[in-house]
């Protein structure tokens, strides 16, 4: 019987590369650490999960390969192998690998790839440094191996003990389930069943938690105390169906109280690995489709939309038990709101916990000492943001490591610290999220950059003589911008900082830099928390009424037509010591009509660090506004970031100020 | 009773041999467009012009919450609007990934067409671009022409 497993892709995709993520994150501090048994234990935990779930939807490639990580593991964790950078390195290439293996199974439902080399050296490091320990071992324990495999503490030996003393006799037993068998916890279940009829599982490997849940490979072992005599056990065993072979074996207690350093190291490894375990599990998780949230977020907009709506009828009626009810519902309305968009938060700790191993392995192949830092990374933002921040951060910190920091022997010889620091840091503030990549390294070289300019016909000569520090920094930001010499694998490849500059500011985000000679450059990038809903002004121009993203709008002033002075055809105003150049929303937008009186409202708006002065006829108020696409036939339109639904029912648009001028 | 059977016999011939149009005017021609692709008929809402838009895009309206463009067929093909303003609908189509609507000055009726009174046609009817155009159906003396609107609305 063979069950078609398709429909557990997804799950199984998304859980693995969660795995994969622990897994780096704890080789990296593993690799800082080598005493850190936590670490440890943990990627042995992640690749343990990695290979039951692999082999159980017959990825085979993927459970070989991680089959013999955890061999090596195993003995790492149990002290047999010592945890130096050799090992660490080739099991952070073998992590590579299963990298590749999922994202090949994720584009084409399969992952088959020949890793022999990887399991040649993995096997050699296991026998390489292994086989004086394997010989003692096997000459205290013949012929069953499951010192390897199990671990007892004196608690555990005390029991025993007891249990010997009572008559009982101490099985190991192991069972291999068939390959194929769809309800492998049951079949366990059933195994446990029938040897506790006369007795009692001390132990079990996988735990029995996982063997209930099904977590485990096609075979488990058991520590049993029981009156049964062998035969018995086999007999009973040998009743349940799908079970491959059955190894059942007597244990002699004094070999286990034989082998004390053991037993004291394994101790310590559990105690900490429980410690660990128990908080853990007391939070529960509900994997939900994001499409599934994106119904609900759309369905809340509407409701706020009619609540809107009702206020207005409530207001213009005066009802007093409607205008009652109308307070309810907006008090639940606000909070459902605010629920739908925390459930739709995600840390960016998603995002950055990939950051470590690629700077790592940058630093590496660049030569340079870099201490990477990462602060906030528990701060939250919407997920659709978190999906695309990866990539812009990602030539960030290339930026950084390539051409921000200098090589050691620059460090010393400017009196630095020889190794860099890179700092990637998160925070809150009001309704934006601010992410800043900093380093402290040489800053921009701004005389390389507009030589380069000039060179490239960006600017001329001319131009670069008059240029502000600022301004030849914003230059970086011009397409096919790239200032290393060289062109390395590392950036440089000519996709520059216009590619991230575009991409933040689809997400209605902004980027600055902030760059001081001979001491560091920061980037700092400053999204919105959310994109669903947010807070406008309400304008009106000829008669239309646009809203304009609060988060663009730095103050509105009222100005007389005596106020604007020309300079260059452009009309400005001098807006308390400084010139605001000035546009008619109506002209900007192409519809006519709007109206020149000698008294008009100015919207001051900010792009990036430039502002300008809108006049618009009226200005109508604050709103929150719930953002509408405004679908595939209109999307695009320079100016225009989408569509609300007023409270009228009239469909009014929203100014995207970034692309409007 | 003998009605109903007649009828439910007409169904099922009309599934290989017949298709249902929605039929309109623009102007002073008769169009038609099939049935499967529209959602539903509206009134003219209010709409809301949409700047720096293509010249045929009339703007976008509120339904039920979602924002659906509406096209200016009248724009687009060069035609001249006529009727009563009361008379003039929006109808709103419905493809996969999108819906969009289109005014017209009045919808006359929904048709049955069978398919051998449909024309195929290559040749461009006045400023209609032949690609716009799945064909022409002759119904008695009138004659519809029958637009790809899915056509119409991706270019």
């Amino acid at each position: 019987m063979k069950m078609d497993m398709s429909q557990y892709l997804d799950v199984f995709l998304e859980e693995s590369k969660e795995h994969l993520g622990s897994l780096n994150q704890r080789l990296i501090e593993l690799e800082k650490d080598p005493g850190n048994i936590e670490a440890l234990n943990e990627i042995f935990r992640a690749a343990h999960t990695l290979k039951g779930m692999s082999s159980t939807m017959g990825f085979d490639d993927l459970a070989d390969l991680t089959h013999h990580m955890e061999n090596v593991l195993s003995d790492l964790k149990e002290g047999i192998l010592p945890v130096n950078s050799a090992v660490i390195d080739i099991i952070f290439q073998c992590f590579d690998r299963l990298q590749m293996i999922i994202d090949q199974i994720e584009v084409n439902g399969s992952g088959t790839m020949d890793n022999s080399e990887l399991i040649s050296i993995l096997e050699n490091i296991k026998a390489g440094d292994f086989e004086a320990a394997a010989t003692i071992e096997q000459e205290i324990s013949t012929p069953g191996t499951y010192q390897e495999s199990f671990t007892f503490n004196e608690y555990d030996i005390t029991v025993l003990k007891e249990a010997v003393s009572q008559n009982y006799n101490i099985y190991n037993i192991k069972v291999v389930i068939e390959q194929n068998c769809l309800m492998k916890s049951v079949r366990a279940f059933m195994v446990f069943k029938a040897v506790e009829e006369d007795g009692e599982v001390i132990k079990s490997l996988p735990s029995a938690q996982d063997l209930d849940e099904g977590k485990f490979d096609n075979d488990f072992e058991i520590i049993l105390i029981s009156t049964a005599t062998v035969d018995d056990l086999e007999k009973r065993l040998g009743n349940i169906s799908e079970i491959n072979t059955i190894h059942i074996q007597e244990i002699n207690i004094n070999e286990l109280s034989s082998k004390p350093v053991i037993t004291n190291k394994v101790n310590n490894i559990m105690s900490s690995s429980d410690t660990m375990d128990s908080p853990r599990k007391v939070k529960q998780t509900v994997r939900v489709d994001i499409d599934r949230l994106d119904n609900l977020m759309n369905l809340v907009g509407e409701l706020v939309m009619h609540k809107g709506r009702l206020e207005q009828i409530g207001s213009s009626n005066k009802i007093g038990e409607l205008n009652e009810t109308i307070e309810q519902i907006d008090r639940i309305s606000t909070d459902l709101q605010a629920v739908v968009m925390k459930v739709r938060m995600v840390p960016i700790e998603q995002v950055f916990n990939r950051f470590p191993r690629m700077v790592r392995d940058l630093a590496r192949d660049l030569d340079k000492e870099v201490e990477f830092l990462i602060e906030g990374k528990e701060t939250e933002l919407d997920r659709t943001v978190i999906d695309e921040i990866g990539d812009p951060l990602v030539h960030l910190l290339r930026n950084a490591i390539d051409h921000g920091l200098e090589t050691s022997q620059e460090r010393l010889k400017k009196g630095k610290p020889q190794q860099g620091t890179v700092i990637l840091r998160a925070r809150h503030e009001g309704n934006n999220v601010f992410i800043e990549v900093d380093d402290d390294g040489g800053g921009i070289d701004t005389e390389q950059v507009i030589a380069r300019a000039v060179e490239k016909g960006i600017i001329t000569d001319r131009d670069a003589e008059q240029l502000s520090r600022e301004e030849a920094i914003e230059l970086l930001f011009d397409s096919g911008f790239s200032t290393a010499r060289n062109v390395t694998d590392i950036s440089g490849r000519g996709v520059g900082l216009d590619v991230v500059k575009t991409k933040i500011e689809s997400l209605s985000g902004e980027i600055f830099v902030d760059s001081k000679p001979g001491q560091g450059t920061r980037f700092t990038i400053k999204l919105p928390l959310t994109l669903a809903i947010i807070q406008a002004l309400m304008v009106s121009v000829c008669d239309e009424i646009y809203a304009i993203p609060l988060s663009s709008v730095d103050e509105t002033t009222m100005i007389t037509a005596s106020d604007i002075k020309m300079v260059q055809n452009q009309e400005v105003i001098m807006l308390r010591g400084s010139v605001l150049p000035l546009y008619r929303l109506g002209e900007l937008l192409l519809i006519s009509g709007q109206s020149d009186t000698d008294e008009m409202y100015v919207v001051v708006v900010r792009k990036a660090e430039k502002q300008i002065g809108l006049v618009v006829d009226s200005l109508i108020g604050q709103q929150e506004i719930v953002i509408k696409s405004l679908g595939r036939l209109l999307g695009g339109i320079p100016g225009l970031a989408g569509a609300i639904v007023a409270g009228d029912g009239h469909v009014r648009l929203i100014l995207d100020i970034i692309t409007l001028f | 009773m003998e009605e109903t059977v007649n009828l439910d016999l007409r169904d099922s011939y009309s599934q290989d041999d017949e298709i249902q149009v929605v039929a309109f005017n623009l102007g002073k021609e008769e169009y038609a467009v099939d049935i499967l692709n529209v959602q539903e008929i509206e009134r003219v809402l209010n709409i809301t012009r949409v700047p720096r838009s293509t010249n045929y895009i009339e703007g976008v309206v509120n339904l039920r919450g979602n924002i659906i463009p509406i096209i200016n067929l009248h724009k687009k093909f060069n035609l001249q609007a006529e009727g009563n303003e009361e008379e003039k609908r929006i109808i709103v189509f419905q493809f996969d990934d999108f819906k969009a609507g289109i005014i017209v000055d009045e919808v006359s009726e929904v048709l049955r067409l069978g398919k051998e009174d449909i024309e195929e046609t290559g040749k461009v009817y006045g400023s209609i671009n032949a690609e716009h155009i799945k064909g022409v159906a002759k119904v008695d003396s009138r004659l519809l022409i029958l637009l790809d609107i899915f056509n119409i609305l991706e270019s």
